[in-house]
């Protein structure tokens, strides 16, 4: 097990190696000078252009610029951004709020997510179960930003029961409604699993020998067949937490939130290559981490693989 | 020989401070102003500045020579006079102000600022605004020898000079401009550090800054100057999306909006749940031709240029795209400079013309025939409203004089600029101005001067450069106005860039909230806002 946890440590290293690189070259690809856009509109003598342009390694071969940001890296120093202020302070600010609507949003779908897709699967093809069923495919199939727009609309302006943006105060009351608007379509999908692997599981055999042991149909359901049903959902939630925090450039533009979406945002923008890389990786760190942390999951809830 | 250059200058230099009628008003003076701003690009130096973002804070830190006036007409602020007998050399006298850790403002605190703006190994973001300075050039080398100009000397605490590489009557016009601004001793120590918690002389100071959330301004209690704060504070919120911006000043949640989002350009001025607000702009748009655009060239060209003029209907495009937040030009610059009038000799060459156009258009074809070319017009789509106003002119183009005009995109605004600046765009390409400073040789001088630092069509006319350099020497305002009446006759003859319109300055606060208005730049007034 602990070998097992090792390994998929050590292999984020390839991982983050690779994608860096990627990052690079991508950047290096785009067109244009992003140096010229410090200056904007404005003129600014050769001298002063160059002097930036080496301040940032944009004079050297992006393999060079790479390394450079390797060798940076690995003494946490992650360059500077175009605004002068050290990467890893900006990330130090950013993340934390980014993490902190991420989870929110996953506790927010995964708990409603999992019961209603439950009750729905125990009760399949009656009036819950065809109500969820519709509503569901409703929430997947209408952009994330349409919900952001109508819900700050309607709860921020027009109700006035939640702030309409967050800005600077990022308290759990202020971050709500952007949470549960990140959550919505994730939530569709949990319904949709957790119920379909519920009424699965509610004829196999297993729960057939339960049943037949005679034990109460709560501990049946607890037991026998949400800990198997949850397999599936708790792959999808793993990866799903990436991609909450990559879908939080949506929600964070809509809802001004100063995480880490807004903040690759404006650095693509740019074409600030030390922010765009360093956000990534934090990304792919996050992908790799809550990928092991899934593996390690399975095997407490599914003991065949944790006896394998 | 004491023949004072006036500039109307030393005229309202005792006028600041003398109405403050929005003390005795119902509104709290102590309320605090939220106001959208952008996360400033760059430390708040002035010198390290030239975006909008930390424009908007720096401009209410510091205090310059001179300030503007909301209508774009200047008084003196810290300097006491600002001399010259001949144009070039001009003598400055400071009043006693401090800064507001109660350190004075001297001359040194100007020319040191200066010349640290200037020297390129700092990398200074507004290094060229001093580029009239003498001595300019040499600390813009790439290894410069000298780190001072010659042109800046400080005669005693109060007093110095700047002696400029030609004669310019306008010269302290720009010195309201942020890159003149005055730096304390102890901005040098360690300029990053400063940057982050500055210590101005303007009408605010920095009570924290909180990187990507907010900024939060108080008054400046050492500040005895015309712009005296009228509110309890002034607190920039950052957005990166205008529309959440918006969208908080219609729930009461922010009081000032700087600029209106594309989505509410339409809706604005009809929205209960604001107060819409706007103002004639400085910001010009335009086009402009490279010099050696094929089939633009010679006298052919000249008549070209003229008919491409008037084959653009002004008055539709900014109706239809920008819902009349937009005005149609009628000369090079715009309406809040002062001295600007809409009666340019040859100017109706702005106007649309379809018949004149096609006549035009037919005379040339009889001296260079245009054969199936095709004329593109090449844009950023980075920017609001870029694309659509360019698919828009081509298509104008195309009906009135029946030949093959098409858009040019690029993608990035860095990477239009690359082009641009190299000469490789092959197209009519925009070019919007904005200018420093309120003068109309600023949208003159930069843009089409021949050699001029943002002259990238490389147009070059003697007559031209002749007239703004009459300008520059003339000794009275009405002089200098009429000599750039007659500098934009000769452009108006040439067209070597076609004006298009005037951006409106457009913003919305909340309601509740008084004595929005909004200068010259399209600026909201912070320190007179109330609620």
């Amino acid at each position: 097990m602990w070998w097992y946890a090792a390994r998929r440590i050590l292999q984020t290293i390839p991982v983050i190696l690779g994608s860096t690189l990627l990052i690079y070259a991508l950047v290096f690809l785009r067109p244009g000078d992003p140096i010229r856009a410090i200056f904007g509109d404005k003129p600014v003598s050769d001298s002063v252009i160059e002097q930036v342009r080496a301040q940032y390694n944009f004079d050297e071969p992006f393999l060079m610029q790479w390394l450079l940001f390797l060798k940076g890296a690995i003494t946490l120093d992650f360059g500077q951004s175009f605004t002068g202020r050290d990467v890893s302070d900006l990330v130090a600010d950013a993340f934390p709020v980014t993490i902190k609507l991420a989870l929110m949003a996953l506790v927010i779908e995964a708990v409603l997510g999992i019961v209603a897709g439950t009750i729905a699967g125990l009760r399949k093809g009656k009036l819950f179960d065809s109500t969820m069923l519709v509503t569901s495919l409703l929430v997947i199939a209408v952009p994330i930003f349409v919900f952001g727009f109508v819900m700050q609309l309607i709860f921020g302006v027009k109700l006035g029961w939640f702030p309409p943006t967050v800005g600077g105060n990022t308290s759990f009351y202020n971050l709500l409604l952007p949470a549960i608007v990140l959550a919505l379509v994730s939530f569709a999908y949990i319904v949709r699993l957790t119920r379909t692997s519920v009424a699965a599981n509610l004829t196999a055999d297993h729960v057939r020998t339960a049943r037949a042991k005679g034990l109460s149909e709560g501990v049946v359901v607890r037991r026998h067949v949400l800990r198997n049903s949850l397999i599936p959902t708790v792959t999808f939630l793993g990866a799903d937490l990436g991609a909450l925090m990559a879908g939080a450039i949506v929600t964070e533009g809509i809802f001004n939130i100063p995480g880490i979406g807004n903040l690759a945002f404006n650095a693509i923008k740019r074409g600030e290559t030390p922010t765009i890389v360093s956000v990534v990786t934090i990304m792919v760190l996050v992908y790799v981490l809550t990928s092991l942390i899934v593996d390690l999951l399975y095997a407490w809830l599914d003991p065949r693989i944790r006896y394998a | 020989m004491a023949l004072l250059a006036a500039i109307g200058l030393t005229l309202s230099a005792c006028g600041g401070g003398g109405d403050d009628d929005s003390d005795s008003g119902s509104s709290s003076t102590d309320a605090v102003i939220t106001a959208r701003t952008t996360e400033p690009q760059n430390p708040l130096v002035p010198q390290a500045t030239n975006e909008v973002g930390g424009g908007n804070v720096i401009d209410l830190l510091y205090a310059g020579l001179i300030t503007y006036k909301d209508d774009g007409s200047q008084e003196l602020e810290v300097a006491d006079s600002i001399t010259s007998d001949d144009n070039q050399l001009w003598t400055v006298k400071l009043k006693d102000w401090t800064f507001s850790d109660g350190t004075p403002v001297t001359a040194k605190s100007f020319v040191d600022a200066w010349n640290y703006g200037a020297l390129s190994t700092n990398a200074q973001n507004a290094s060229y605004f001093y580029y009239p300075i003498k001595g300019y050039e040499a600390v813009q080398e790439e290894n410069p020898t000298v780190k001072t100009m010659e042109g800046l000397k400080v005669v005693d605490d109060k007093t110095f000079t700047i002696e400029l590489n030609q004669p310019e009557s306008d010269f302290p016009l720009r010195l309201g401009y942020s890159a003149y601004y005055p730096l304390p001793e102890s901005a040098f120590a360690d300029i990053k550090a400063y940057g982050e918690a500055p210590v101005g002389n303007g009408p605010y100071k920095l009570d924290a800054w909180e990187h990507n959330k907010e900024l939060r301004l108080v008054p400046n209690e050492e500040y005895d100057g015309a712009r005296k704060a009228q509110n309890g504070g002034v607190t920039f919120v950052v957005y990166t999306d205008t529309d959440a911006a918006y969208t908080d000043v219609q729930a009461g949640n922010l009081d000032v909006l700087d600029t209106v989002p594309d989505s509410a350009l339409q809706t604005f001025q009809d929205d209960d749940s604001v107060q819409a607000i706007t103002a004639p702009g400085s910001v010009l748009g335009a086009f402009q031709f490279p010099s050696d655009l094929p089939g633009f060239t010679g006298e052919a060209g000249k008549l070209r240029r003229q008919a491409l003029s008037m084959a653009l209907n002004r008055e539709e495009l900014t109706e239809k795209l920008f819902f009349g937040t937009r005005t149609p030009a009628s000369d090079f610059s715009a309406p809040p400079m002062p001295g600007w009038t809409d009666e340019i000799p040859g100017n109706e060459v702005l106007e649309f013309n379809a018949d004149e156009a096609k006549k035009r258009w037919a005379e040339a074809e009889a001296i260079e025939p245009w054969g199936n070319k095709k004329l593109l017009i090449a844009t950023n789509t980075d920017g609001a409203g870029n694309k659509a106003s360019v698919d828009a002119m081509s298509n104008q183009i195309k009906n009135a004089l029946g030949i093959d005009a098409e858009p040019k995109y690029y993608a990035t605004f860095d990477e239009f600029l690359d082009d641009r600046d190299n000469n490789k765009t092959g197209a009519l390409f925009r070019a919007g101005w904005q200018p420093d400073y309120p003068s109309i040789s600023n949208y003159l001088g930069p843009i089409y001067g021949t050699g001029a630092a943002s002259n990238d069509g490389n147009y070059s006319n003697p007559e031209f450069d002749a007239a703004l350099a009459k300008a520059a020497g003339a000794t009275s305002d009405e002089d200098r106005y009429q000599d750039f009446v007659d500098a934009q006759a000769i452009l108006m003859e040439d067209m070597p860039g076609l004006p298009m319109w005037y951006t409106d300055g457009t913003g919305a606060a909340a309601t509740g909230v008084e004595n929005v208005k909004f200068n010259w730049q399209g600026v909201p007034i912070y320190q007179n806002i109330t609620k």
